[in-house]
């Protein structure tokens, strides 16, 4: 099928999300499309599903325009999406969640769950797309949920499938096996369009690549035309530097010693299962792992905002484990939350007022608990200019801010108290790229400054490239510390599980045909 | 899928920028895009007021026999029919607004002849008597609703306060200069004591206080009737469920002489309405309740201790509603009997439902509560439309206000960036 987009804008009130954006995939073609959050790539695929409808432009499929009134029309064209965040029933097998909303059905409207599962056989073997159409899809990892969207879509006979962020949730592994399955699909003549932000996979799948920024289409280039930083250098508009500049560290004392620590989860299930961990001062130690691991209960652990069920946490010696949120800030401990919308601020307050939410009853902010609300806005005047916050005043709720700019405000908070330990989780998560510098730079400004950071992160670049260590989790638990030298294959094995130690590096089960691995950056 | 936009916030924001509505009744709002959202709160309300009085005026004319009678001829003399149903409308309501304010006829008299002026002040005297509680109980509910806590025990709390300003009053024996300041602190104490139990219930064992405090209601209910009848609480040679009554020095005294019962409760109750806009803008606990009402996680997550708020602010809320069984009983009743507070803790809910949580708006419209009652009953002497017509009135009203895009639709307003909607649980002072 080939896909072209026309001159397609799509306006929300006086904000352009996509300007006359012209887009071509031709049959069989792995298309990339490239840019940063914010850039309109989502507007773009939502005008393109039948989701949103654009203000100008056309949609044409093998040269016949159309218009797509809702996503089923659009899967009625032949179109597929696999979303980010899965659409499947996670209590239906397989064979169900494919068949659903299509189901093949025999006399009486019973479902043929032979012919379903027939289909998908049939699917599977055509495109390397190992499943087992029996198995309950809540106990299948990440990556195979992934391919019943995929089946999803086939099932549905798409003839361009849209995958949107698809690595966002996998292991290094587990995206190999995806990007093999995805050129088996442009083998058979199916087209696919590949969203990401992420440079090194445009590099490792793209047949052609379209580079987004501020709703317009910036060019269009092929993998072998460019490099990561030329790709990087379209997408953000200007030169950009890809890896952190930092010196070697110079490690003091152990400021954070974890020891036998156990913490369960909300449903009661262990999260974090006797993990032993030590930060010394002025290193940066990450935590890599794919997300549900454990990362999350770790960090909210040393935070405070989850009681220990065993083990130790101190801080300079001093017990933390369970301690309240108040203790751990007191103890020094700064928290850049993972997610920040939900535990970092309070969106419809102020600027000003989330950067005093930790300390808005101590002077100089609050005086015999009245606020001083002068000291308030000159406060947050400061950290507008320190931080680089690009914000309309000091009084704009922070919700409205981009996610780069709350980000900023969450870090300037947390950095403007004395502090002995920095956790950052997923620091950088739906930033733009100068964002995600700053934020960096940041970090190891305080790693320098002599401060433990500890950083949880699911993205392996970030990783690797402020780690000074890097901690691997795996169910819970730690499979090993290791120096950020040991490279992605073998970081990205020890993320689905292996030990640290050196073992033969055979290919996890679900890899399904093996690529060559991506070169160690 | 990851939004690359946000159009509704990013829309709303330049939309809004564009042009800063006037300030409402909340002072020193210096936000535009806030500025913007309250002034349409102050739209909608008053077109919730209007739309709610043209539905009043439609049953007025569906329930009166006489307007009936004459449009079953509007064939033959539609004038007439017409006349008689604008009429009996234009009856019902004026009589409403002599019955609540102030009779124009009067106010003429009584500038000219210099004489009757307490007849001309009594109706905006009971006005403000019947506003006084549902100020006082609507602050602590809105108090409440700010921080994400949901008191419906405003009832049980009234009762409680009413029942410890009575025991110091008929119990303590002191000059007016220290009995009375007694008299207040225990309403508020009373009421405070029947918040702590649902907030440290909440706070220790996460037993949701909209479930404890409308159980509370029942207990301090019953309680009530118990103490009527037993010493020390029920007036001795009484078998009626009749309480003692309050001695002068634990009465709060009229503003405008003997002739009129407006008292010095409203005066308190203006006083705390400063105080709690003072309060939730200024104060350092106020602002942690905000945070608190606002986003929960992240305030926990900056360190706040979400379990200290939720007792303090139930505590709070209830030493406001405490003050307002005080106040009827100090200043208008002088004793308890078995269904006091009638359903005042109720509609304190719906006063700071109407005033959208905010002190200001709480105060207007326990006003507007109280003169729909005040006046309804003159309506009904004046004109015999029932009572229930003003309450049909105040319940549509708050229909309209609780649902602003139904009034948006109908007036074809714009919509604006955030929702006003989510207004109702949120932000008190913004």
């Amino acid at each position: 099928m080939r896909l072209e987009l026309r001159g397609v804008t799509k306006r929300y009130g006086p904000l352009v999300a996509n300007d006359h954006v012209d887009l071509t995939v031709e049959p069989g073609e792995i298309h990339c499309l490239l840019g940063e959050n914010g850039a309109g790539k989502s507007t773009l695929m939502n005008v393109l599903f039948g989701m949103a409808r654009a203000d100008e432009g056309e949609i044409r499929i093998d040269g016949s325009p159309v218009r797509f009134a809702d996503p089923g029309e659009a899967v009625a064209h032949g179109i597929g999406m696999v979303h980010q965040h899965f659409m499947l029933v996670p209590v239906f097998t397989v064979a169900e969640n494919v068949v659903l909303g299509f189901e093949p059905t025999r006399a009486l409207g019973f479902l043929d769950r032979r012919r379903a599962r027939a289909d998908i056989r049939r699917l599977s073997e055509q495109f390397g797309l190992e499943v087992d159409p029996d198995a309950v899809v809540e106990d299948l990892p990440v990556g195979v949920q992934q391919r019943v969207e995929i089946l999803k879509a086939l099932q549905r006979d798409a003839k361009l499938l849209i995958l949107d962020e698809p690595t966002a949730v996998l292991t290094p592994q587990e995206s190999e096996a995806l990007f093999a399955i995805v050129r088996s699909l442009a083998q058979a003549g199916r087209s696919v369009l590949f969203i990401t932000h992420k440079l090194k996979e445009v590099l490792a799948v793209a047949d052609r690549i379209t580079v987004m920024r501020l709703g317009r289409v910036v060019g269009t280039t092929t993998a072998s035309e460019s490099g990561e930083s030329e790709l990087a250098t379209m997408m953000v508009g200007r030169a950009v530097e890809l890896v952190v500049r930092k010196g070697p560290a110079r490690p003091g004392a152990a400021v954070l010693e974890i020891s036998g620590l156990t913490v369960v989860d909300e449903r009661g299930l262990v999260a974090v299962d006797g993990v032993d961990l030590e930060v010394r001062a002025g290193e940066i130690l990450a935590v890599a792992g794919v997300q549900g691991n454990g990362q999350t209960e770790l960090a909210q652990a040393i935070t405070g905002l989850r009681p220990a069920v065993a083990g130790s946490i101190r801080l300079d010696g001093e017990e933390l484990a369970g301690a309240t949120p108040e203790a751990a800030i007191a103890a020094g401990v700064a928290n850049v939350p993972e997610d920040r919308q939900v535990d970092g601020l309070v969106l419809d307050m102020a600027v000003e007022d989330n950067l005093v939410l930790d300390i808005f009853d101590r002077a100089p902010f609050a005086r015999h608990g009245a606020r001083d609300l002068a000291a308030v806005r000159s406060n947050a005047e400061r950290k507008l200019v320190d931080f680089d916050i690009r914000a309309p005043s000091a009084l704009t709720p922070v919700g409205s801010l981009s996610g780069g700019n709350q980000q900023k405000v969450v870090v300037a908070r947390e950095l403007s108290r004395p502090v002995k330990l920095l956790v950052a989780s997923q620091p950088t998560r739906g930033l733009d790229v100068g964002s995600i510098e700053y934020v960096h730079r940041r970090i190891v400004e305080e790693r320098d400054r002599g401060v433990a950071v500890l950083i949880i992160s699911s993205e392996l670049d970030e990783v690797l490239a402020l780690g000074d260590r890097v901690a691997v989790m795996y169910r819970g638990k730690i499979t090993g510390v290791v120096d950020p030298a040991a490279g992605r294959d073998r970081i990205g094995l020890m993320m689905a599980g292996a030990a640290a130690d050196p073992v033969a590096p055979a290919a996890p089960p679900e890899a399904g045909p093996v690529a060559p691995p991506e070169a160690g950056t | 899928m990851t939004p690359d936009v946000t159009p509704g916030a990013a829309a709303g924001a330049a939309g809004a920028t564009a042009e800063g509505g006037p300030e409402p009744a909340v002072p020193a709002r210096r936000n535009p895009l806030r500025g913007l959202v309250e002034a349409n709160v102050v739209v909608v309300t008053a077109l919730a007021i209007v739309s709610s009085l043209l539905i009043g005026g439609v049953l007025i004319i569906a329930t009166s026999p006489s307007v009936l009678h004459a449009l079953g001829h509007i064939g033959s003399s539609p004038g007439r029919a017409l006349g008689v149903a604008g009429s009996t409308v234009g009856d019902a309501y004026a009589a409403m607004f002599t019955g609540a304010i102030v009779s124009p006829s009067g106010l003429g008299h009584a500038i000219t002849t210099g004489h009757g002026w307490t007849a001309v002040l009594t109706p905006i005297s009971e006005t403000l008597v019947s506003a006084t509680p549902l100020i006082l109980a609507g602050l602590g509910v809105a108090l409440g609703f700010s921080t994400g806590v949901f008191n419906i025990g405003a009832q049980g709390q009234l009762i409680a306060g009413a029942l410890a300003s009575l025991y110091v009053g008929f119990e303590v024996h002191l000059p007016i200069g220290i009995h009375l300041p007694l008299v207040v602190l225990a309403g508020a104490v009373g009421g405070a004591v029947a918040g702590f139990v649902p907030g440290y219930l909440k706070a220790r064992t996460g037993a949701h206080e909209v479930i404890t405090t409308i159980m509370m209601n029942y207990v301090f209910l019953d309680l009530l009737n118990e103490l009527l009848a037993t010493q020390p609480f029920q007036q001795p040679g009484q078998s009626n469920a009749i309480s003692r009554s309050m001695p002068a020095t634990a009465r709060l005294p009229h503003l405008f002489g003997a002739g009129l019962r407006a008292n010095l409760g409203f005066v308190i109750a203006l006083a705390l309405v400063v105080a709690a806009a003072w309060f939730m803008r200024r104060s350092t606990s106020g602002f942690a309740f905000r945070v608190i009402g606002s986003n929960p996680k992240a305030g926990r997550t900056a360190g706040i201790d979400v379990r200290k708020v939720t007792t303090a602010v139930l505590v709070m809320s209830g030493a406001l509603a405490g003050l307002a069984g005080m106040a009827t009983l100090s200043g208008t009743d002088f004793f308890l009997s078995s269904g006091y507070g009638g359903n005042i803790g109720f509609d304190a809910i719906t006063v700071a439902l109407l005033g959208r949580n905010r002190p200001v708006g709480v105060l207007l419209g326990a006003l507007l509560f109280a003169a729909l009652d005040v006046g309804g009953r003159n309506m009904q002497a004046a004109t015999g439309i029932p009572l229930d017509l003003a309450f049909v009135i105040q319940a549509i009203i708050v229909f309209f206000v609780a649902t602003p895009a139904l009034v948006r639709e109908v007036y074809r307003l714009r919509e604006t960036g955030a929702s006003l909607g989510q207004v109702l649980s949120k932000g008190w002072g913004g």
